[in-house]
């Protein structure tokens, strides 16, 4: 198969590059080791939306960040995720590190991101009831913000779709063979197994293995460490302990941890910060749960920790410069790397994918298609409705009077929708990323096996072939008695 | 809008029991709102034997114990209403609740009764470490795929947790033809009772190893392999003690937690040690005319001793009704305090009313008692003073309050339920 | 004379329970604390039985599988054999409470019954 852009990862920097190309006419597939969208960095991190003061000023990081953020909320409006501004502060604890603060604020304001300020311990304690008495100061940043990671990638997915991209899932790329460098030209040939693929123009979106494929075409090589950060996740409460993200500023304890509020009312924890060989290490350890317990409670002491409901390990694809690489690869023509996004590349994203069609779409000298569509329409949420027209709803579509997940209220209309939706679920993970069923406080016990009869049904697929999330991940494995 | 006289929340054996007794006290107009397909709560799944046998002198399975009851709520003419999910309970009692025949709909209480049950606590609560590959259930999600759909969730399985669910599903997995290969219990002690230790473990000559947890978890997709480990008296892992076992499934069997989300939402207070709100001797919440019983109120061993508490707070729920919404002849209020040894009791305070001649007080201890002495004092003095062979935390204790002895404090005062050495 | 080893079911104290016997038969028991301990010794020694509790297959029912048990304890080491027979066995929808599905399971003089009512 032949395309004019073949993107290598349906993460959540592949996918803003997929929906950001899909404004040209051209030909773009994405190929996905996974059997969906979000399954790797983009769906264990810590879906902050970041104000921009952390990156050394002039670095892409610090650049993409401020775009990435100044971009999010219109984004956000158009593709219907979630997205809240809700502000995020720098604690520090001790007078002495003051200067550590003011250098914050300065490169913050270099890097361009407003209305940052350093705030005191008493409009600190205002804005923060729970944060803890030892903080002297911290820096406010109001353009801080959190998203939904699976929402965001998700829906950059399912537009990038929508205007033709091509998705495949289950297609790990083997190997990448620039075809055209003799006549110098971009031509790669993609083997992903069995399946092999043509294309003008590779990006490499490929996370933690980005090195992989940059050093399959390049001699100019780049190394890439995953680097574990592993987080828990708190019950829902009401109202909500904390509002703010809260930061540490990094101290005699070391790099600290934040906690924030996610979008849906949890709170979470996280991360730590420990680089692994493994590429697919996401595995916890008692030793990083027990740091990270440690480290929130300098920051809010009354945190409930007794509320962790989850604990989850991501990896962050950490490049030995310390700077995201985006461009073309020097001595592979066509070949545009998306590597080394780590923090803060969930904000970063939305600026990279422009940044990637903006660079292919000049070579090219092309203008943007007049039928492109911006706007995706997310899945209805019935509990956003008027009682009324919530009512009239399950009138007509009685699966929305069901609900499956008690925990977070998701009805079985809701499941519907995310599994026939372009893209839709395919595992109890699929649905969950996209309905929020079985990430509540019971984290699927109860709602697994209604999801999975939702599956069978609506995918017609036996009970027997559901997975928690593709691959080898069977959730059964027969009938009773089937092997007495 | 309708008007019902008591809303019942959930049809599990403690949503029964209670609108029973309410209807046989002579309440008319009572509803059960169950958000299942069928009553009879998580009896259902409970398809091994041992129910009843204080309630019908004989030996029922869950699905039995459930049919009699759904069965007297039938012939009492008591409405219930199936896949229905209740949303939200206002302090003045206006239930919003939800279904697909009805849509979004409100019911106005005169009571209500809270019988919700308990979920699983699930991995995260308990920080196992690990991949997080499929192959992870709650016994409680286990119990449901084989017992109702007919699937095993697994092959080769290592079950942590030994309290009866535990157990139970060790049995059942077994007897379906997987292997189990141990069960891990983080305590010195099983939560399970004896009967269930021989007849589900050492009947099918599974190890039961106390004192030692999950350290890891093996496999990226599906489970491959537990890790275990020994705990020290501070339930830390000893180093040196892993022990691995190949397995494609790991059951949780950790505790069960009272489902109160709609309790918090109306704002009744919670006891911190149950999980499940505070009542006073008529199961009535901080909120008049809220009332809770079963696993919502504190999680019981025996569903038998459910029932009999539903039906103490269906009586009252009745009473409350019938008097106008308020309770007749208000005596003087006694605080009901835990102590030594004694982790919570419930109800957490009584109060006189010249009606009633015993209250029961069910408690739980926090360890292992060998020949102690139950002993309950009012306002310092020593009224009840019974030994007991041995307690234990999996095992609640009962004990029956002579109402009578209030009758010498008009102004109340305090009730301490505690443990002493012989 | 031979000796059996056993935890006693009856109560969370969980006696171990030391049982003589001579040519199979009981002769003494001890470590019991009350009589029920001295029952249930002498029982499970010589003649152990269980009730046993599984699903069997259900055609065209509102469930694939119905819960069933057997109507009466059966020898413990005749469980396998009730179990293999259930697997074999297939109930038709409806099925009521009580209903029996197999006749004298395993020749234990059992019968395996429904516990539940699918429609």
């Amino acid at each position: 198969m032949k395309y004019d852009v073949m993107i290598i990862g349906a993460g959540v920097v592949g996918c803003a590059a997929a929906r950001e190309l899909s404004r040209y006419s051209l030909k773009i597939g994405v190929l996905e080791k996974e059997e969906d969208v979000c399954c790797g960095t983009s769906k264990a991190n810590s879906g902050i939306v970041h104000a921009g003061f952390d990156a050394e000023s002039g670095t892409l990081k610090a650049e993409l960040n401020v775009e990435g953020n100044r971009i999010l909320g219109e984004l956000s409006r158009e593709l219907d995720f979630p997205f809240y501004r809700n502000g995020s502060l720098v604690l520090c604890f001790r007078e002495e590190d003051r200067p550590k603060l003011t250098e914050l604020l300065r490169r913050g304001q270099t890097n361009g991101v407003k209305e940052l300020r350093i705030i005191e311990k008493e409009e600190l304690q205002k804005l923060e009831p729970m944060v803890s008495d030892e903080a002297v100061a911290a820096l406010y940043a109001p353009d801080g913000g959190i998203v939904c990671p699976f929402g965001m990638t998700i829906a950059l997915a399912e537009n990038a779709c929508q205007n033709g991209a091509d998705f495949f899932f289950d297609k790990a790329v083997t190997n990448i063979e620039h075809t055209g460098r003799e006549t110098g030209m971009g031509r790669y040939r993609i083997r992903a197994g069995e399946d092999v693929f043509e294309a003008d123009y590779v990006v490499n979106a490929a996370g933690v293995y980005a090195d992989v494929f940059h050093n399959m075409v390049s001699e100019t090589k780049i190394h890439i460490t995953p680097r574990r950060g592993s987080y828990c996740l708190l019950d829902k409460s009401r109202p909500s302990l904390v509002s703010h993200t809260v930061f540490q500023l990094p101290g005699a304890y070391g790099k600290g941890v934040l906690v924030t509020p996610t979008v849906h009312g949890n709170l979470m924890v996280g991360p730590t910060a420990l680089d692994v060989e493994e590429k697919e290490g996401t595995n916890t350890t008692r030793e990083e749960l027990k740091e990270l317990t440690q480290k929130a409670k300098k920051s809010i002491p009354g945190l409930p920790m007794n509320q962790v409901i989850t604990s989850f390990a991501g990896l962050r694809a950490h490049e030995d410069g310390g700077e995201f690489i985006i461009g073309e690869v020097l001595d592979a023509k066509g070949f545009i790397d998306c590597a080394g996004i780590e923090s803060p590349g969930l904000t970063s994203a939305p600026a990279i994918g422009k940044k990637v069609a903006r660079l292919i779409a000049g070579q090219l000298h092309l203008t943007e298609r007049k039928d492109f569509v911006p706007e995706r329409k997310g899945i209805l949420n019935p509990a956003m409705l008027k009682e009324t027209d919530r009512s009239r709803l399950i009138q007509e579509r009685p699966a929305y009077g069901t609900i499956v997940c008690r925990c977070e209220m998701i009805t079985e209309g809701e499941i519907i929708d995310a599994i026939n939706r372009p893209l839709g679920a395919k595992s109890l993970d699929g649905v969950k990323r996209r309905t929020r069923a079985g990430m509540g406080r019971c984290q699927s016990g109860f709602c697994s096996p209604r999801v999975m009869e939702i599956l069978s049904r609506e995918r017609k697929v036996p009970m027997e072939e559901i997975t928690k999330s593709g691959g080898d991940s069977g959730v059964i494995t027969g009938r009773n008695k089937d092997r007495l | 809008m309708e008007t019902y006289d008591i809303v019942v929340i959930g049809g599990g054996p403690a949503g029964l029991a209670a609108a029973l007794s309410a209807k046989r006290k002579g309440v008319s107009r009572i509803i059960i709102l169950e958000r299942d397909r069928e009553l009879g709560g998580i009896l259902n799944q409970c398809i091994h034997n041992g129910f009843g046998l204080h309630t019908f002198q004989e030996e029922l399975t869950g699905p039995e114990y459930a049919a009699r009851f759904a069965a007297e709520v039938k012939r009492e003419g008591i409405a219930f209403l199936l896949d229905t999910m209740v949303t939200d309970i206002s302090p003045d009692k206006i239930v919003t609740a939800m279904n697909s025949r009805e849509g979004l709909f409100h019911i106005s209480a005169k009571a209500v009764i809270l019988a919700m049950g308990c979920r699983e606590r699930p991995r995260g609560a308990l920080n196992i470490p690990g991949y997080r590959p499929a192959g992870i259930y709650s016994a409680g999600t286990a119990q449901r795929l084989v017992n109702i759909e007919g699937y095993m969730p697994g092959r080769e399985v290592v079950i942590l947790g030994s309290g009866d669910i535990g157990l139970i599903m060790a049995r059942r997995m077994t007897l379906e033809g997987a292997k189990v290969k141990v069960v891990a219990e983080l305590m010195p002690y099983s939560g399970g009772l004896k009967r269930n230790i021989v007849q589900c473990l050492e009947d099918y000559k599974i190890p039961l190893k106390l004192s030692h947890t999950v350290v890891d978890i093996q496999g990226k997709e599906r489970v491959r392999g537990v890790t275990l480990a020994k705990v020290d008296q501070d339930r830390n892992p000893i180093p040196g003690t892993e022990e691995t076992y190949s397995c494609d499934t790991l059951l949780l069997s950790c505790g069960l937690v009272p489902e109160n989300e709609l309790s918090r939402g109306i704002g009744v207070f919670m006891n911190p040690v149950t999980s499940g709100p505070v009542v006073n001797g008529r199961f009535q919440t901080s909120v008049a005319g809220v009332f809770a019983c079963g696993n919502v109120l504190h999680v019981h061993d025996l569903v038998d001793f459910v029932s009999q508490e539903a039906a103490g707070a269906g009586e009252s729920a009745a009473e409350y009704v019938l008097c106008g919404c308020s309770f007749k002849k208000e005596g003087a209020d006694f605080q009901v305090k835990a102590q030594g040894g004694v982790r919570y009791t419930v109800p957490s305070s009584i109060c006189s009313d010249g009606v009633r001649q015993q209250q029961t007080i069910r408690f739980r201890v926090g360890d292992v008692y060998k020949n102690h002495f139950i002993a309950v004092y009012l306002n310092g003095k020593r009224l009840i003073h019974k030994k007991r062979q041995i307690m234990a935390p999996g095992e609640m204790e009962e004990l029956n309050f002579d109402m009578n002895w209030l009758s010498p404090y008009p102004d109340g005062g305090e009730i301490i339920v505690t443990l002493e050495e012989a | 004379m031979e000796r059996k080893e056993l935890i006693c079911i009856g109560c969370p104290m969980g006696c171990m329970m030391s049982v003589e016997l001579e040519q199979g038969k009981v002769t003494a028991v001890t470590g019991n604390t009350c009589k029920r301990g001295d029952a249930y010794a002498r029982k499970e020694v010589t003649d152990p039985t269980r009730i046993v509790t599984s699903t069997v297959k259900l055609r065209g029912g509102q469930y694939p599988v119905v819960s069933v048990k057997t109507s009466k304890d059966i020898p413990k080491d005749m469980i396998e054999a009730c179990m293999k027979a259930l697997k074999e066995t297939e109930a038709k929808a409806p099925v009521e409470i009580g209903d029996v599905i197999v006749e004298n399971v395993a020749g234990t003089g059992a019968d395996v019954v429904a516990t539940k009512t699918v429609l």
